[in-house]
C-alpha cells in the first residue's frame, strides 16, 4: 500500500506492505526493515530496524498530531491511489476551518474575507479567563469566509473563520 | 487527654488536593466525604469519594467557597471534620471560625491564628516583637506618599510596595528610583483594592535575586511545635510557583536549625495548631528574612513527606482529633533529596494560556522513586472553570542528582494528549545547566524563558513519525480513521475503547 505523507510539510513517499505475517517497508526508496503494533489505538510501538519507538496519536481540532518521543510533528497521510477525493480537515491543500480551540468571546477579527494570509498570521483574538489568544492560520492561503462576528461568544471547536 | 473521634470528614476542595486528602481518610478507615459543583460531577474526587454532595453552579463563589452551602452538608452527612486543603477556604478565618460555631472540627489552625497571620502587616508587628528577623521595611500600611518616600530613602532602593490582604504577586509593585514610587504606590493601591477590598500597603526592601525557602511546621493542639525541613521554592512565574524541591541545596545542618528555630517560634507567636508554612527570602549572603506564614497545608508538601517520611495529611487529622505529636524534634531525620513538577493545563507556547478540553490520552509515569498526585484521568474534561492545576509530579532520590535523573526520565514518560499542557516547560528545566547546579532564585525562570529554545529536531525522527502515520493507517488505528469520520470537529480517539482503558488506568491512580 502506497502513501504520500507529510510531516511538518514535508513530504514523503512511504510504501508499506505485510505478508506472510511480516511488514516490507519502502521510505523514499530507501528499505527498513520494520515491524509495529498498537498497543491502544492511538499508541503504537514501533521497530525499526532494533531501534524501538512509542508513538503516540493525537487529534486536535482536526489537526492530527504524532508525537516521536517528546517531540510533536504535524501528520496528514493520503492514498494516492484513492479516488474518493475525500476533503481532509488536515490537507494543505484543501480549505482549512479555523476553530475555537477554548470558550471564550471574539474581541477582535484581524481579517477580512478574501484577505491573504501567510501562515501563523493572526485571524482573530478569542478572550477568555481574562486572557486573550490569538488565533492564527496554519497555513497560506485566502480568507475565504468568516462566520463569526466581534463580541460573539463561541464554544471550543466553533469555526471562526475558513482560508483556503 | 481529650481525643475526639473523627469517623468522618467532609473534604472542601476539588481536584488533586481533594483525591490526597480522601485517599489519607480512606487509609485511616475515615468515612470522606465531598462535595462537587455542576462541572465536576464527572471530577476523579467524586469517583473515589464515600459520599458526594452536589453543589451547584461551578462559580466558586456559589459552589466551593460558599461557607453556607459547605456547612450544610458537613450537617446533613454527620461530618465530624472538614479538611479545607490549599486555596478556596483554607486560609478564611470567617469559615474556620463557622466551623467551630457549627461544632465541626476544621483540620488547620484556629480562626484567631489564621487572622494573626493573614494581614501580612500584622504579622510583621508580631514577628517585630517575637524578635524574629524579616525584611526592613514598614510593619504598618504607609498613610501617605510622603511616609512612603521616607520609608523608602530609610530603607534604599531597589523597595517593593505589597499589598497589606495580599497574595498571588497581586498588589505588589518593584520600585527601583524615588522617581517611580508615586505612580507605583497608587498602582499597588488601586489593584490591592480591586483583588482584596483592601488598599492598605507596606513596603519592604527589595532583595535583588533572593531565594525563596520556606520551612514546614507542625503544631498540636498540646503546646508541641517542631519543624520538618525546608523547601526551595525559588522557581517561579509571575510569582506563581512551578517547581518545588526539599532539601534546599543551599542550607546546611546548622543553617536548617537556625531557621527551624525562628520558623516555631513564628508559629509559637501566632499560636498556631496543625499543618503550616514559615516562608523566608534568603539574600546571596544567605541571611534569611521572614516573608510571611501560609497557615493552612501547601500544594508542595509531597516533597517534605518523601524527605521526611512523614504522611502529613494523616498527622493533621491526627492533630485535629486531639493527638499528641508522635514524635519529637530530636526524632525527625531528613532523608534524601524530592523535587515536584506543578503540572498545569497551559499552553507554553501560547503564553500559559490556560488550555481545558478533553484529555484522550493519559500516560502516567511509574517506576522508583516516582509520585504522582493528580486529579485527571483519561477520557476527563478539563473544566475551565477552576484553577488549571491537574497534577504533580515528584521525584525522589537519595541525592539531587538521582533525584533530576528520576524526574526527568518520568517526565519524558509523561503524556496527556487532547490538551496543551507545560510538560514540555520542565524538560527543558531539569535539563538546564544551572538548575542541575541548583543555581538558582526567584529570576531564575524568567532568565530561563528569555533565552532562545533550541528547538531543532532530529531529521531521524520527522523519518520516525513517517512511517508511524503508515502504521497508524495501515493498522486501521481508531484514532486516524475517527479523526477522518469527525472531520474537524476536535479531538477524536474513540470513546468506547477508552473505556476499557480506564480500568487499566486506575492502577496508575493507587
Amino acid at each position: 500500500m502506497l502513501y504520500d505523507v507529510t510531516i511538518d510539510g514535508k513530504n514523503y513517499r512511504l510504501d508499506l506492505n505485510r505478508g506472510d505475517g511480516r511488514w516490507s517497508c519502502r521510505l523514499d526508496g530507501r528499505e527498513l526493515e520494520v515491524d509495529a503494533i498498537l498497543a491502544r489505538p492511538d499508541v503504537l510501538s514501533l521497530r525499526i530496524g532494533n531501534m524501538a519507538y512509542e508513538v503516540k496519536s493525537e487529534r486536535v481540532a482536526g489537526d492530527w498530531h504524532l508525537w516521536v518521543g517528546s517531540t510533536c510533528f504535524a501528520a496528514e497521510v493520503r492514498d494516492p491511489r484513492s479516488l474518493r477525493g475525500r476533503s481532509r480537515a488536515g490537507d494543505v491543500h484543501g480549505p482549512k476551518k479555523i476553530t475555537a480551540p477554548m470558550p471564550g468571546k471574539v474581541v477582535r477579527l484581524l481579517v477580512r474575507e478574501g484577505d491573504e494570509v501567510k501562515p501563523g498570521a493572526g485571524v482573530a483574538v478569542v478572550e477568555a479567563m481574562k486572557m486573550q489568544n490569538e488565533i492564527k492560520s496554519p497555513k497560506k492561503g485566502t480568507v475565504q469566509k468568516i462566520l463569526v462576528s466581534e463580541s460573539a461568544t463561541v464554544n471550543a471547536g466553533d469555526v471562526l473563520a475558513i482560508v483556503e | 487527654m481529650f481525643q475526639r473521634m473523627l469517623k468522618k470528614i467532609l473534604i472542601a476542595n476539588r481536584g488533586e488536593i481533594a483525591v490526597r486528602v480522601l485517599r489519607a481518610c480512606q487509609e485511616m478507615g475515615i468515612a470522606a466525604v465531598v462535595v462537587y459543583s455542576d462541572v465536576d460531577r464527572a471530577a476523579l474526587h467524586v469517583r473515589k469519594a464515600d459520599e458526594a454532595y452536589p453543589i451547584g453552579v461551578p462559580s466558586a463563589a456559589e459552589s466551593y467557597l460558599n461557607i453556607r452551602k459547605i456547612l450544610d452538608v458537613a450537617e446533613r452527612s454527620g461530618a465530624d471534620a472538614i479538611h479545607p486543603g490549599y486555596g478556596f477556604l483554607s486560609e478564611n478565618a470567617k469559615f474556620a471560625q463557622a466551623c467551630a460555631d457549627a461544632g465541626v472540627k476544621f483540620i488547620g489552625p484556629t480562626a484567631a491564628a489564621m487572622d494573626a497571620m493573614g494581614s501580612k502587616t500584622r504579622a510583621r508587628q508580631a514577628m517585630e516583637k517575637a524578635g524574629v528577623p524579616f525584611v526592613p521595611g514598614t510593619s504598618r500600611g504607609v498613610d501617605s506618599f510622603e511616609e512612603a518616600e521616607r520609608v523608602a530613602a530609610r530603607i534604599g532602593y531597589p523597595v517593593m510596595l505589597k499589598a497589606a490582604a495580599g497574595g498571588g504577586g497581586k498588589g505588589m509593585r518593584l520600585v527601583h528610583k524615588p522617581q517611580q514610587l508615586k505612580s507605583a504606590l497608587e498602582e499597588a493601591r488601586s489593584e490591592a483594592e480591586r483583588s482584596f477590598g483592601d488598599s492598605e500597603v507596606y513596603i519592604e526592601k527589595a532583595i535583588v535575586n533572593p531565594r525563596h525557602i520556606e520551612m514546614q511546621v507542625l503544631a498540636d493542639e498540646h503546646g508541641n511545635t517542631v519543624y520538618l525541613g525546608e523547601r526551595e521554592c525559588s522557581l517561579q512565574r509571575r510569582h506563581q510557583k512551578v517547581l518545588e524541591e526539599a532539601p534546599s541545596p543551599i542550607i546546611d545542618p546548622e543553617m536548617r536549625s537556625r531557621m527551624g528555630a525562628v520558623a516555631v517560634r513564628v508559629a509559637q507567636a501566632a499560636h498556631y495548631t496543625n499543618a503550616g508554612t514559615v516562608e523566608f527570602l534568603v539574600d546571596p549572603q544567605k541571611n534569611f528574612y521572614f516573608l510571611e506564614m501560609n497557615t493552612r497545608l501547601q500544594v508542595e508538601h509531597p516533597v517534605t513527606e518523601l524527605i521526611a517520611g512523614l504522611d502529613l495529611v494523616h498527622l493533621q487529622i491526627r492533630i485535629a482529633a486531639g493527638e499528641k505529636l508522635p514524635f519529637a524534634q530530636e526524632d525527625v531525620r531528613i532523608r534524601g533529596h524530592a523535587i515536584e513538577c506543578r503540572i498545569y493545563a497551559e499552553d507554553p507556547d501560547n503564553n500559559y494560556f490556560p488550555s481545558p478540553g478533553r484529555i484522550t490520552l493519559l500516560l502516567e509515569p511509574s517506576g522508583p522513586g516516582i509520585r504522582c498526585d493528580s486529579g485527571m484521568y483519561e477520557g476527563w474534561n478539563v473544566p475551565i472553570d477552576y484553577d488549571p492545576l491537574l497534577a504533580k509530579l515528584i521525584g525522589y532520590g537519595t541525592d539531587r542528582e538521582q533525584a533530576i535523573a528520576r524526574l526527568t526520565r518520568a517526565i519524558d514518560e509523561y503524556f496527556v494528549g487532547g490538551i496543551k499542557t507545560n510538560i514540555s516547560l520542565f524538560r527543558r528545566i531539569l535539563r538546564d545547566a544551572d538548575f542541575r547546579s541548583a543555581k538558582l532564585d526567584t529570576g531564575f525562570l524568567d532568565r530561563m524563558l528569555q533565552r532562545p529554545e533550541d528547538k531543532r529536531v532530529d531529521p531521524k525522527a520527522a523519518e520516525v513519525a513517517a512511517i508511524a502515520a503508515g502504521m497508524f493507517t495501515a493498522l486501521g488505528s481508531t484514532a486516524a480513521a475517527a479523526g477522518e469520520r469527525k472531520g474537524d470537529s476536535g479531538s477524536a480517539v474513540d470513546a468506547a475503547p477508552s473505556k476499557w482503558k480506564d480500568a487499566s488506568r486506575h492502577e496508575a491512580l493507587r
